[in-house]
């Protein structure tokens, strides 16, 4: 099969777009994108016309953002900033002394699935995104968006289970309540 | 009995594995009284929903 550079040009806004929402960091998103144009080219022998070719690139995509996403969380500048984001005490003011919800108890949400079509809903999602901790926002994304086990996300990024489902917990819990504040607060 | 924290925390837990039969028979009772967490637990599944959406980058 072969590939060339007028085959991969119309995607390219797409996979840039997919690498963003992931890292967060245009620059970075840039050089993925590229790095994954350059592997289809060099190795067009393993697309072998099965899946679609959008489908086949967003694989080689993942698979840079995850290793992208390795180098920065051992970035040792990071690691010193944000040293124990797998510490959940700071939800502890959400739940009263007996341990059951505080004043910000979760709520009924109302019809969440027709958010999903609302672009205003993505916005307020991608800004509540970005108040995560930042390695904490990239087990979130590995898990959820890229949809890792927890198993493949410790062996990449070199963490416990523990901890990983601890970051986990943090990154639910703080996505929840912003969204719950500034999205479904505001629905009738 | 579980208090809601500790649900909070199983029910994260839940969404990356199988949880102990003695912690899905506490969580499924407690869930049972505390609409709360079944809010959460709604929530979760929400926000799993949308993660995997497509609509966020298209």
């Amino acid at each position: 099969m072969s590939i060339c550079i007028t085959d991969l040009e119309p995607l390219r806004d797409y996979l840039y777009r997919f690498a963003l929402f992931q890292l967060q960091h245009s620059s970075s998103a840039e050089d993925v994108v590229q790095e994954t144009l350059l592997a289809a080219l060099e190795k067009p022998d393993s697309f072998h016309g099965q899946s679609s070719l959008k489908t086949w690139l967003t694989g080689i995509l993942k698979f840079k953002i995850i290793d992208t996403q390795r180098r920065i969380y051992r970035d040792p500048l990071l690691v010193a900033a944000v040293d124990g984001e797998d510490d959940n005490s700071d939800f502890d003011v959400l739940f009263n002394k007996t341990g059951h919800w505080g004043s910000d108890a979760p709520r009924r949400w109302e019809k969440p699935e027709a958010s999903l079509e609302d672009k205003q809903f993505w916005a307020t999602y991608s800004r509540c995104s970005q108040l995560m901790p930042r390695r904490t926002a990239m087990v979130f994304a590995m898990r959820e968006e890229l949809g890792l086990e927890i198993e493949q996300i410790c062996q990449q990024l070199e963490i416990t289970a523990t901890n990983c489902s601890a970051m986990l917990y943090r990154a639910r819990m703080s996505l929840r309540l912003c969204l719950e504040k500034n999205w479904f607060g505001n629905t009738p | 009995m579980m208090n809601c924290r500790q649900a909070s925390i199983l029910l994260s837990a839940q969404q990356d594995g199988p949880l102990t039969l003695s912690q899905r028979s506490r969580l499924r009772l407690h869930l049972l009284l505390c609409n709360k967490c079944r809010n959460f637990n709604r929530q979760l599944q929400f926000m799993r929903d949308a993660a995997r959406a497509p609509a966020h980058w298209e």
